[in-house]
């Protein structure tokens, strides 16, 4: 499957999706509250966020835009819960992040947050599908798709892919297996760092517009940390984000 | 799905795993094959001894169990045995080490054979129910002239002797007469006068071999000539066994160094298959850095990747057992071919499980380190690696 023919495949699949009701009024799904994060480089201390504040809400496509320094990063881990903050609040799904132990911090990796990153980070070893699979499997679940993820294989155009090993694919079909990775587990967030800072613009387009529909149809929250102001456009809302800070 | 990943694994670094399950069949094929030549040989040199039909074996006071390589007795010993009632047959050998493990074993020929030829196995219903025995030639015929040696058929192969040929040994030019079938004494045998004069032994020999008339009275029989030989303390001086007594204890475990060299070289092979799993499974973690990094920001705990490691270091380890095992039986067969009558290797196969825990213990015990490396890994730094 070319990336060239993932459109028309989108099309048919959508059809199949059932539109989702209009989100309703709820709390921020993530709700940060003046983060703060100090790495030590030797010896000196640096301030990678300065007193972050930030809503998302719940179904809610935001960007988060800024240039390479400027923090965005360091939050991405800390609301992935890979990195902890060194103080403030960060609250996913209305779980407090500060008070969680490293084993309930792999249980919201597993449940709670899927991961896009800028290099794909598929396991090079596993095909297409084994990299999904395995996501389901570290979550203590079937590795078989039910038949709902595997309308969402066709609608991102890999559904015949899948028995490939990533060095077989474009980057662009590998990047469309790592958003399928990120929300086989229905995750409550897909978090995207520079999720087209790999690809070509024909393929940024795919993967955005593959993302804006995620988000459109099934409801998927996303949060996306680029540095490229047409792909944050893709969002419902874009921050800019500037020497550790949001405005 | 943690079998696929393994596998997938495994087989993205066929060289690497191939080297890992390499040292460790290595490791096992020591530890088999050292045990294998210490059971074989030893049980050889039992059956040789059995070989010759003696109920009663006489060694000379202070000898040691595997070599009688000396001869501090007096063969005027012989016919005072001979002459006890019940014995038929008494005969004595001087024994001398050649190097190595060879040994050349001077004996009374026309006795000796004469002892084999009519031999009953002990618990026989009708003794002395007979069957024909003594020495077989495959070439050649027995010892005649002084300076003849028959050698058995194992030595004849590695040596390529045949009967005319000459060979040197204890700076003595000896005519080969003929090649015999092996399983009687040692591999090579010459005239007992011959040797005790080659040695400076004229008149003194190394053991004894007596045949008695009803073996079922071996027991009773080794008692009487204990107090005969060893008056007051019977316990000590002459070592006198039945034939089943002294071969019993042709054993790993009744020979103390062996034992001992056994440990040396199992904890040596157990030493270098842990280093060469640490090392394997050192460079595989730092290799995968990115994925472990990917493993865990899906949520992967320290269990998951830790199951991982283990069970890849479990595969390699059964893997590498099972080539050891493969490699075992392919230095079993050079010895058998190469150098036939050197030393003797038995398939051992109650080793086969020690060896393998051993394998397998030591390979694990080489993946802690690189797997808590692997459970410490900051994921954020790991998905960054390069």
């Amino acid at each position: 499957m070319s990336d060239q023919q993932s459109p028309s495949i989108q099309a048919v699949a959508f059809q199949n999706l059932e539109p989702l009701p209009a989100p309703v009024s709820c709390p921020p799904i993530i709700q940060v509250r003046d983060l703060r994060k100090i790495f030590r480089v030797g010896e000196v201390d640096v301030e990678a966020l300065r007193g972050v504040n930030l809503d998302v809400s719940r179904g809610e496509f935001l960007s988060i835009v800024g240039t390479s320094g400027s923090g965005k990063s360091t939050l991405f881990n800390i609301l992935g819960g890979l990195t902890p903050p060194t103080s403030g609040s960060v609250t996913i799904n209305s779980k407090d992040l500060a008070n969680m132990t490293d084993a309930q911090r792999n249980e919201l990796r597993k449940h709670t947050v899927g991961f896009v990153f800028q290099k794909y980070n598929l396991l090079p070893t596993l095909t297409a599908k084994q990299n999904i699979q395995i996501v389901r499997d570290v979550a203590g679940r079937p590795i078989e798709f039910d038949d709902r993820f595997k309308e969402v294989l066709q609608m991102l155009g890999i559904e015949k892919r899948l028995h490939h090993k990533p060095r077989a694919l474009s980057g662009g079909e590998q990047q469309r297996v790592a958003i399928a990775r990120a929300i086989v587990n229905g995750p409550a967030i897909l978090l995207a760092d520079e999720p087209t800072g790999n690809l070509d613009s024909k393929n940024s387009d795919i993967v955005l517009n593959l993302m804006r529909d995620l988000n459109k149809r099934t409801g998927q929250t996303i949060l996306m940390i680029t540095h490229n102001p047409e792909a944050a456009a893709y969002g419902d809302r874009t921050v800019q984000m500037r020497d550790g800070k949001l405005s | 799905m943690v079998n696929k990943l393994i596998f997938a694994n495994l087989g993205h670094r066929p060289l690497r795993t191939f080297l890992s399950v390499l040292a460790i069949g290595v490791e096992v094929t020591m530890i088999l094959t050292l045990v294998g030549v210490s059971y074989g040989t030893l049980d050889a040199s039992a059956r040789r001894a059995r070989g010759i039909g003696a109920d009663i074996f006489v060694r000379p006071p202070g000898s040691s169990t595997i070599s009688l390589s000396s001869a501090p007795m007096s063969e005027k010993v012989i016919p005072v045995l001979g002459e006890m009632p019940g014995v038929t047959l008494a005969t004595g050998t001087i024994i001398q080490g050649i190097g190595g493990f060879d040994t050349i074993q001077g004996v009374d020929f026309p006795v000796i054979d004469k002892m084999a030829s009519v031999w009953r196995k002990p618990g026989d219903p009708e003794p002395p129910a007979a069957r024909a025995g003594g020495f077989k030639f495959l070439a050649g015929g027995p010892l005649k002239d002084e300076d003849d040696i028959i050698v058995d058929e194992f030595y004849a192969r590695q040596k390529k002797l045949q009967p005319g040929d000459h060979i040197k040994l204890i700076n003595h030019d000896w005519h080969v007469a003929g090649v015999y079938e092996a399983g009687k004494l040692a591999r090579m045998l010459v005239r007992k006068d011959t040797l005790q004069k080659l040695t400076g032994s004229e008149g003194h020999i190394s053991a004894i071999y007596l045949k008695l008339a009803d073996p079922s009275t071996s027991d009773a029989f080794v008692e009487t000539l204990k107090q005969k030989l060893n008056p007051g303390d019977p316990e000590h001086g002459y070592m006198i066994y039945t034939i089943e007594d002294f071969t019993s204890q042709l054993t790993v475990n009744s020979i103390p160094m062996l034992k001992d060299f056994i440990y040396v070289v199992i904890a040596v092979a157990s030493v270098v298959g842990f280093i060469v799993v640490f090392m394997a499974m050192y460079t595989a973690v730092l290799e995968r850095t990115r994925e472990i990094g990917i493993l865990k920001a899906v949520g992967a705990g320290p269990g998951y990747i830790l199951n991982i490691l283990f069970r890849e270091t479990l595969l390699i380890a059964i893997f590498g057992t099972l080539f050891g095992i493969l490699l075992t039986y392919g230095t079993q067969f050079m010895m058998a071919h190469a150098v036939p009558a050197s030393l003797v290797q038995e398939t051992v196969y109650g080793w086969w499980g020690i060896a393998a825990c051993i394998a397998i213990f030591g390979a694990l015990l080489g993946t802690i380190v690189p797997a808590m490396r692997a459970v410490k890994q900051d994921a954020t730094e790991a998905l960054s690696y390069e």
